[in-house]
């Protein structure tokens, strides 16, 4: 049953060291909040599992908090590198960086085998495609009933996973809309869950009967930060802020400038200042 | 007639090759860029998809990322992303892909993941993405980049999405019913797979542009068609949709936020 706390109490008692975490949200409701919760706390050896490993990831990386990163698309969208990313899997700067890199039909495939608890997800994927000579979790199956020649990679069921969502009820559901991501499954993939919200209300009032909700009980903690996905966005409360993901190309490209950024912004401020973010769309 | 510049008339030849019945998936970039020209001029009502399952949507300026809030705002619908892979990519409901690419081969192969060797990578390039299963999946394959000795090789450093794999018969070996890549669209020429082998072929050429050029930007000895075809040159109408989309798009992504 989901508990209202703090994030710093929700990070402190769902998410270890050398966890395996899924932080997600397709290019929408991006828990960046969470994300820089977690690096104050100093937390390290994570496995990091993202589609989109995004500037989320980039920042975890470049703060020694990662050991592994499983992902398909590692790039700044629309603008170009993950410059800690690429430091990190180029260099080993600030740690080496083991990869497990896929395709988004088979994470996505992945997602959703994990909610569905099983152990591996099969897929129509990777044909000539040279990533499975290179990752050893990309196997190749034989359709028992058919003979087809299938592609397989391993569910994914984290230790936890973060997301941010539009609103929690008094009892803690979860409402999510807009672009949809593969949030749910990674939820109920994991063994516990941190979602962090933009508002907390009495009830959902009217929604659709096949809204996206979480009930209460699949998810451990619900924090309300409003701001909390910026500069990513929230669909119906503010727009994703291109020009900070057009200025993370500077901050992101140099050692030094990205600590003293990462110092300035993330070590020294709390999860307050997204609020100043926050707003309904008109 | 006005000027344009090689990137316009990579684009809007790209956009030419769309129909007002095709359902599309798109990739970020030029693409889009290509895609949402098409929607804006001669194919209003094509079906443009997204990878963050955005179905039949109209934005009204380019996306940044693929997951932008105006792809969802102007879609008849929106899924989830594992549906979208699932059911509406590899159920086969989407004829064509369009797509991009770092590096490509004489069989239109596309590297997106890394320059150098895999275990000790020069550039690690942002991955595969959606796109190996997009260049399966999708009935047939158009791609549009920019052309130079650096992005059309010889060889590989990795092959993140099969185009014609070793060319011939390749694709089916290895188990691939769809038609992949039909045509590359660059900023220099057109390029179309020959049928027997399905090495890439320039079949036309962007008005101005010398053979000796196309084959100066190519890391290979391309071949070229016994008679080349001409690109018609862009019209005002098609150089104005995409010059407006252009400005509204910088307009849009300068600013910050509206709160």
């Amino acid at each position: 049953m989901a508990g209202f706390t703090s994030l710093g109490e929700a990070i402190r008692d769902n998410l270890k060291d050398g966890d395996t975490v899924a932080f997600e949200g397709f290019t929408h409701l991006i828990p960046f909040a969470a994300v820089h919760e977690a690096i104050r706390q100093k937390r390290r050896d994570l496995h990091l599992v993202r589609m989109t490993p995004d500037l989320i990831y980039d920042q975890l990386i470049g703060m020694g908090c990662a050991r592994k990163l499983t992902f398909s698309w590692g790039g700044n969208p629309g603008v170009g590198s993950l410059h800690r990313l690429r430091d990190a899997v180029e260099n080993g700067w600030p740690t080496p960086l083991e990869i497990d890199e896929h395709s988004h039909a088979a994470l996505a495939n992945a997602y959703e085998a994990g909610a569905a608890g099983l152990p591996f997800a099969v897929l129509r994927g990777y044909r000539g495609a040279e990533l499975k000579e290179v990752n050893p979790n990309i196997k190749e199956i034989t359709c028992p009933f058919t003979g087809e020649k299938l592609a397989a990679v391993p569910s994914i069921r984290a230790d936890c996973a973060v997301i941010h969502a539009q609103k929690a009820d008094r009892k803690g559901n979860v409402l999510i809309e807009g672009i949809l991501g593969v949030q749910k499954e990674a939820v109920l993939g994991a063994q516990r869950a941190i979602v962090t919200v933009e508002e907390i209300v009495p009830d959902f009032g009217p929604v659709s009967p096949n809204a996206c909700i979480l009930p209460s009980w699949t998810v451990s903690a619900v924090v309300e930060v409003p701001g909390g996905a910026h500069p990513s966005y929230a669909h119906g409360y503010y727009k994703r802020d291109n020009a900070y993901y057009k200025a993370w190309e500077d901050i992101g490209r140099e050692r030094e400038v990205f600590l003293k950024w990462m110092d300035e912004n993330v070590l020294r401020k709390g999860p307050d200042v997204f609020s100043r973010h926050a707003g309904r769309a008109a | 007639m006005s000027d344009y510049t090689p990137s316009e008339i990579m684009t809007i030849a790209a956009a030419r090759e769309l129909q007002n019945d095709d359902v599309c998936f798109v990739g970020i970039g030029l693409p889009s860029a290509a895609c949402n020209v098409a929607r804006l001029s001669h194919a209003p009502d094509i079906t443009l998809i997204y990878e963050s399952g955005t179905i039949a949507t109209k934005p009204n300026v380019l996306p940044l990322s693929i997951g932008d809030g105006e792809l969802c705002e102007t879609a008849l619908c929106t899924v989830s992303v594992p549906e979208m892979f699932r059911y509406w990519l590899q159920g086969g409901r989407i004829n064509k892909g369009f797509l991009s690419a770092a590096q490509l081969d004489r069989f239109a192969n596309i590297n997106t993941t890394v320059i150098g060797p895999y275990a000790r990578p020069k550039v690690k390039l942002p991955g595969a993405g959606g796109a190996p299963e997009i260049a399966t999946s999708c009935g047939e394959i158009l791609i549009v980049m920019a052309q130079s000795k650096r992005s059309f090789v010889d060889k590989l450093d990795f092959i993140t999405s099969l185009g014609h794999g070793t060319g011939g018969d390749d694709r089916e070996r290895q188990g691939v019913t769809t038609k992949g890549p039909t045509k590359v669209i660059t900023d220099l020429c057109v390029m179309e797979p020959d049928p027997e082998t399905k090495e890439l072929t320039v079949t036309g050429l962007h008005p101005g542009v010398a053979p000796e050029a196309v084959a100066a930007a190519t890391g290979w000895s391309l071949k070229f068609a016994a008679t080349l075809a001409q690109t018609p040159r862009p019209t005002e109408a098609e150089l104005g949709v995409l010059r407006a989309l252009h400005r509204r798009t910088e307009q849009a992504h300068q600013s910050k936020a509206a709160q």
